[in-house]
C-alpha cells in the first residue's frame, strides 16, 4: 500500500500547463484599425493618380453606396455576433422593395407602405428566429432557403418585372441631401447609432455578446435565450427591409433583381471590420469600416477602368488576408492553439 | 439549529442503472466538504441534484432546513446554490466584470429614459471584490479571454461570492491547471468557507483533497461509504473506500 502513497489516485493530468501567461497584457491592434488605414491609403492613392475620385461628386456617390451596403451588414452583424448567420439579406431587401413599390402604385399613401413592408421584415426575422430557436434548423440552412424562396417571392409579386410609377415624393428622397450629405448616409448614421447604442449600452447587447461567445454561460446566467435570438433575426431582417426601401427609391423602381449577393458582402464588411463567424465579436462600426473599404475598391476600380471581374477576385483575397492576419494576430497573442 | 444543506436518502436512476442508491449528505455553513470517488461513483449526479440539472426520483433535499426542489439550475442558483463548473462558463469576449454580473448587470437611465449598463457601478465593484479575494486578476476590464485557467476559476469565485451564495459547489476546479494555480484555488475555497459559505469541492486529488477539506465523503457505486474529518483520516484510508476494497471485506 506504501508505494501507492504519492500518487493515486493521481486524477486528471493536467492538460495545459496555463500559468506562463498569468499576466499577458492584453493589447492588440483591432483588425478595423488595419482596414481603416487601408481604405485610408487607398483614397489617398485615387487622390494623387486620379483626377475623378476627390470629387465632391464621386464622393457623394461612395456615401450613397455605403450606405445601403452598411445598413444591411449592420443587420447582419447581429446574427452573427450570436454566432448564427443570416443569409436572406439580400433577397429580402429585394421582397421589400418590389413589396413596397407595388403598395404603393396601388395608391396607398407612403407612410402605410413603408409600414407594411417594414412588417414583413419583422415577420421574416421572427420566422428565421422561430426555425432557429423553437425547430432547431441551422440558420445557415433556413436563411439559405430563404435566399431562394424570397427571392423567388420578388418576382411573383412583380409578375417577373419591375415595378414602375412610384410616386415622386419616394424616388426623390434617395437623391436629397441635408448640409452635403446625402439622405441615405443620414439614414444610415442614425440606424447604425441606435444598433451602436443597443450593442455597447444596453443587456441585451451583452447577452448577444455572452451568447455568441459562451452559449452555456448565457443560459447558465439565466438569459431569456429566445429573446436574444428573435432579436437579432429581427434586427437582420429590419434592416434589410429599410435597404430594400432605400434602394427602391434610389433606382425610383421596385425590382426583383435587386441586391443580388448582398449578402456575402454584408457578411464580408461585417468580417473584415473585426467580427469573428464564431460569434461573440464584433463592431457597428467595424462594420461601417469593412463596408466602406469595398465601396471604396468598387468604386475605385470603375474609375480606373478596371474590370468588374478583377474587382470581385480583389474583393476576395482581401477577405481572406484580412481575416487570416487578424487571426494570426490573435493567435500569436494568446500564445497557444 | 438546522444544516445548512441536507441531503436524505437521495435516489436516482438512469434506465436500468441505479446511480444514486440512497444518499445521505449534510453540509455546513463555513466547512468545505470534499466529495471523492472513482469515475462513475456518482459524484456528478449527485451534484447535478443539489444545483438542479437533475430531478430526484426520491429522497429529500434541505436548505437552511426547508425541503426544496428545484427544477431548473436558475432556480436553485435563486434559492444561493451557485455551481462553478469544470469548464467554467465564462463569456470570453466579456470582461472580468461583465462576467461577475452576467444576467445581473445593474443599469441606469440614460437621460432618464432609456436603461443602459452602468458600466462604472460594475467596474467599481469588480475592483472591490477583485482586491478582497487577492486574486491575481489583472485588471477588471479586461477580457476573460486572456486570463488563465487560475485566473479564470477566481472570477468564477468571485462571481459567487458576491452574489452572496450559501452553497457554492466546485466542481474538481483544479482539474485543469497548472500546478502553482492549484495553491491559489485552495486559497480561494478556504477563503469562501470562512466567509461562512458551504463549500462542496469535488476533486480527485488526494493531497489536495487532504489539504482543503474539512471533512471529506467518500462515495462508491451510489452511495456514500465513507465521511471522516480530513485531521482523522489518511489517503490510505480513502483509496480503501473509494475501491470498495472494505465492501469487498465486510462482505
Amino acid at each position: 500500500m506504501a508505494t501507492h502513497e504519492a500518487n493515486l489516485p493521481a486524477g486528471r493530468t493536467v492538460k495545459k500547463p496555463t500559468s506562463h501567461r498569468v499576466a499577458v497584457k492584453r493589447w492588440r491592434l483591432p483588425v478595423e484599425t488595419l482596414v481603416l488605414g487601408l481604405t485610408l491609403l487607398l483614397w489617398g492613392v485615387m487622390s494623387l493618380s486620379t483626377s475623378t475620385f476627390f470629387t465632391t461628386n464621386n464622393l457623394i456617390n461612395i456615401l450613397r453606396q455605403v450606405s445601403v451596403d452598411s445598413i444591411i451588414a449592420f443587420g447582419v452583424l447581429f446574427p452573427i455576433l450570436i454566432r448564427g448567420i443570416d443569409l436572406s439579406v439580400g433577397s429580402v431587401a429585394a421582397l421589400s422593395g418590389v413589396v413596397c413599390a407595388t403598395l404603393l402604385t396601388m395608391g396607398l399613401p407612403i407612410p402605410v407602405a413603408i409600414g407594411l413592408t417594414l412588417l414583413l421584415g419583422v415577420a421574416i426575422g421572427s420566422l428565421n428566429a422561430f426555425s432557429v430557436y423553437r425547430l432547431g434548423i441551422p440558420a445557415f440552412i433556413i436563411t439559405l432557403a430563404g435566399l431562394q424562396a424570397y427571392r423567388g417571392g420578388a418576382f411573383l409579386v412583380s409578375d417577373g418585372t419591375s415595378v414602375f410609377g412610384l410616386p415622386k415624393e419616394m424616388a426623390s428622397f434617395a437623391r436629397a441631401e441635408w448640409l452635403g450629405i446625402p439622405s441615405l448616409f443620414w439614414t444610415m448614421l442614425v440606424i447604425g447609432l441606435i444598433l451602436h447604442f443597443i450593442l455597447s449600452q444596453t443587456r441585451t447587447g451583452r447577452y448577444m455578446v455572452a451568447m455568441g461567445s459562451n452559449y452555456e454561460s448565457a443560459r447558465r446566467a439565466g438569459i431569456n435565450i429566445k429573446r436574444i435570438v428573435f432579436f437579432a433575426y429581427i434586427v437582420s431582417s429590419l434592416a434589410a427591409c429599410i435597404a430594400g426601401i432605400l434602394l427602391m427609391s434610389r433606382m425610383s423602381i421596385g425590382s426583383p433583381t435587386a441586391a443580388v449577393a448582398y449578402e456575402l458582402n454584408a457578411i464580408a464588411a461585417a468580417v473584415v471590420g473585426g467580427a469573428s463567424l464564431f460569434g461573440g465579436r464584433g463592431s457597428v462600426l467595424g462594420t461601417f469600416i469593412g463596408a466602406l473599404l469595398f465601396a471604396t475598391i468598387a468604386n475605385s476600380a470603375n474609375l480606373l477602368g478596371i474590370d468588374s471581374f478583377w474587382q470581385m477576385v480583389a474583393t476576395g483575397v482581401l477577405i481572406a488576408v484580412v481575416v487570416y492576419v487578424d487571426n494570426l494576430h490573435k493567435r500569436r497573442q494568446s500564445g497557444l492553439k | 439549529m438546522n444544516s445548512l444543506l441536507e441531503v436524505r436518502s437521495l435516489k436516482k436512476r438512469f434506465g436500468a442503472v441505479e446511480v444514486l442508491c440512497g444518499v445521505d449528505l449534510t453540509l455546513e455553513a463555513g466547512e468545505v466538504l470534499a466529495v471523492i470517488g472513482d469515475n462513475g461513483a456518482g459524484k456528478s449526479t449527485l451534484i447535478k441534484h443539489i444545483s438542479g440539472v437533475y430531478q430526484r426520483d426520491d429522497g429529500q433535499i434541505l436548505l437552511d432546513g426547508q425541503p426544496v426542489a428545484f427544477g431548473s439550475p436558475k432556480q436553485a442558483r435563486k434559492a444561493g446554490i451557485e455551481t462553478v463548473y469544470q469548464d467554467l462558463a465564462l463569456a470570453d469576449e466579456l470582461s472580468v466584470g461583465g462576467n461577475i454580473f452576467l444576467g445581473r448587470e445593474p443599469t441606469r437611465r440614460w437621460l432618464g429614459l432609456l436603461p443602459v449598463v452602468d458600466k462604472r457601478a460594475i467596474q467599481q465593484e469588480t475592483q472591490r471584490l477583485i482586491d478582497s479575494i487577492e486574486s491575481h486578476i489583472p485588471d477588471g476590464t479586461s477580457t476573460v479571454a486572456g486570463l488563465s485557467g487560475g485566473q479564470r476559476q477566481a472570477v468564477a469565485i468571485a462571481r459567487a461570492l458576491y452574489w452572496e451564495a450559501k452553497v457554492v459547489i466546485l466542481d474538481e476546479p483544479t482539474a485543469a491547471l497548472a500546478v502553482m494555480e492549484r495553491e491559489n484555488v485552495i486559497k480561494l475555497s478556504r477563503m469562501l468557507a470562512s466567509k461562512g459559505v458551504g463549500v462542496i469541492y469535488i476533486g480527485h486529488n488526494l493531497i489536495e483533497i487532504l489539504e482543503v477539506a474539512d471533512r471529506i465523503a467518500v462515495m462508491y457505486r451510489g452511495r456514500i461509504v465513507h465521511v471522516a474529518r480530513s485531521e482523522d483520516t489518511s489517503q490510505e484510508e480513502l483509496i480503501k473506500y473509494m475501491t470498495g476494497y472494505t465492501d469487498r471485506k465486510t462482505a
